[in-house]
């Protein structure tokens, strides 16, 4: 069973409806017990990390992501939930994170162009995702699919050795972050067709272990 | 490098599509939940729905096609016609739809923007805009104005000025229709959507007039558009939607490749 957090960060019913069309059993849930029991966990989100970071510690939530961390059951970022794994966010002013992942997340800066032209913020839509090495959760994916965004600020991990994907706009960042147990996606895999399905698959018969 | 988007437009009334939708070697179809797994399938990047119905009960009808379309397709698809309000907004975001398209709601009451943004985020809220072309004014200085109704209402509003009020009040995209260009298959209005797009920072979903491939490379690159609405070009089975991609691929415009 894979437990999809629902910490009041957005639609998560989304993910759910990936599962399901996946025949993999899920629970969306906001509670201790079922994030313990889970075999697997999702961890979503879309709006604001200061916001998110309220939620999650109001409600507990937080320290349970940090102990399935610590317990080396698989877990999976999205988005927001990718951004908040890390130890801060410029988001908000500065919001403080979980800290599972050294590093931070930044907004991207003004100005950004591509071929001339002024790039929009956020960067909504279609972009390549360029994995670096081999890692089961993105077994079957070609080397540059294209995987769907919508975000203004992205994860910039201190250690290169936790990049496991990287994405270009404007600038390069880490459009994906894998360490032990946990991968973690800047991307929406839930939306992005069959690529996106495919990962999630992966993801469902995951058991955690290192890649490579 | 982000890819320009090709967005395939249903129209729905009560729970049905208005016009059938023909896929090469297949019969007509006239179930939007079918018709969106078809452009999926075919390499559609986001599917956009329009709803015309008029009464309440077919409301309730077009929220259960959302939420059967959630459940078959997993790409990005909005939903718009008729939205008033939160509730409305609301209804088809809880039925699983990525995004909510607002038009003549928007121009009568633009909080619905604010508010929609606060409630869902930014990304959340597209702004239909229909525009026709009319003598340039002090009222109108960029000549363009915003219409309803099917373009048989003027709001005495400049179509440059709302884009960027609507942008400032929250909007995350605007979906921009022509109605001078609607229907006509001659080509998208270029100088609308080139002035439009360059203009504001969120991006630009140009609508109306497709009826050859060229016209979606002239829209992209020429006018900046950073997706294109079509409808008759794929429903009535003139081009598929992976054709069309690899003609733009050729004229150098990066699309999301079709496997």
């Amino acid at each position: 069973m894979i437990a999809v957090v629902d910490y009041r960060a957005g639609n998560v019913t989304s993910v759910a409806r990936a599962l399901r069309h996946l025949n993999v059993p899920c629970v969306v849930t906001d509670r201790a017990e079922d994030l313990r029991r889970a075999g697997r966990i999702i961890f979503p989100g879309v709006g604001a990390a200061g916001e998110a970071m309220r939620n999650l510690r109001e409600t507990g939530l937080a320290g349970c992501i940090g102990e399935a961390f610590e317990s080396g059951k698989p877990l999976l970022g999205i988005c927001l939930g990718t951004q908040v794994i890390f130890e801060y966010s410029e988001e908000d002013g500065r919001t403080e994170c979980l800290g599972l992942i050294p590093g931070g997340v930044r907004r991207f800066p003004a100005g950004i162009r591509e071929g001339g032209d002024p790039l929009k913020i956020p960067h909504m839509g279609w972009n390549r995702v360029s994995f670096r090495g081999a890692h089961p959760v993105f077994a079957g994916l070609p080397a540059n699919a294209e995987f769907y965004f919508v975000h203004s600020y992205y994860p910039a991990p201190s250690n290169g050795a936790d990049v496991a994907a990287e994405t270009e706009y404007g600038i390069r960042f880490a459009s994906a972050v894998a360490r032990g147990n946990l991968v973690a996606v800047q991307f929406h895999p839930e939306k992005s067709g069959r690529f996106g399905l495919r990962l999630l698959e992966n993801f469902s018969r995951w058991d955690g272990s290192h890649a490579q | 490098m982000l890819s320009k988007r090709i967005i395939p437009c249903l129209d729905v009334r009560d729970g049905k599509l208005t016009k059938g939708v023909k896929f090469k070697g297949n019969v007509d179809i006239g179930d939007p939940v079918e018709a969106a797994r078809q452009y999926y399938e075919q390499g559609a990047d986001e599917i956009v729905f329009y709803d015309i119905t008029a009464s309440s009960e077919g409301r309730d009808i077009m929220i259960d096609v959302v939420k059967r379309v959630a459940e078959t397709i997993f790409i990005p698809f909005s939903v718009g016609g008729g939205i008033r309000t939160l509730e409305d907004m609301r209804g088809v975001i809880l039925a699983g739809a990525e995004k909510v398209s607002v038009n003549s709601g928007a121009v009568e009451n633009p909080r619905i923007i604010t508010d929609g943004a606060a409630a869902f985020g930014s990304q959340c809220v597209v702004l239909g805009m229909d525009v026709k072309k009319v003598e340039k004014s002090a009222r109108i200085p960029s000549g363009y104005e915003i219409v309803i109704q099917g373009g048989r209402k003027h709001m005495g509003l400049d179509a440059l000025w709302w884009a960027r009020e609507a942008e400032n009040l929250g909007a995350g995209e605007i979906c921009l229709n022509s109605i001078d260009a609607d229907g006509t298959l001659e080509g998208y209005e270029l100088e609308l959507t080139h002035l439009i797009a360059t203009r504001v920072k969120i991006p630009v979903i140009a609508s109306g007039g497709a009826g050859k491939k060229e016209h979606l490379l002239d829209v992209l690159t020429k006018a900046k558009a950073d997706a294109a609405l079509i409808a008759s070009i794929v429903h009535y089975g003139t081009h598929t939607i992976a054709e069309l991609k690899e003609f733009l691929t050729g004229g150098g415009v990066k699309v999301r490749d079709v496997w």
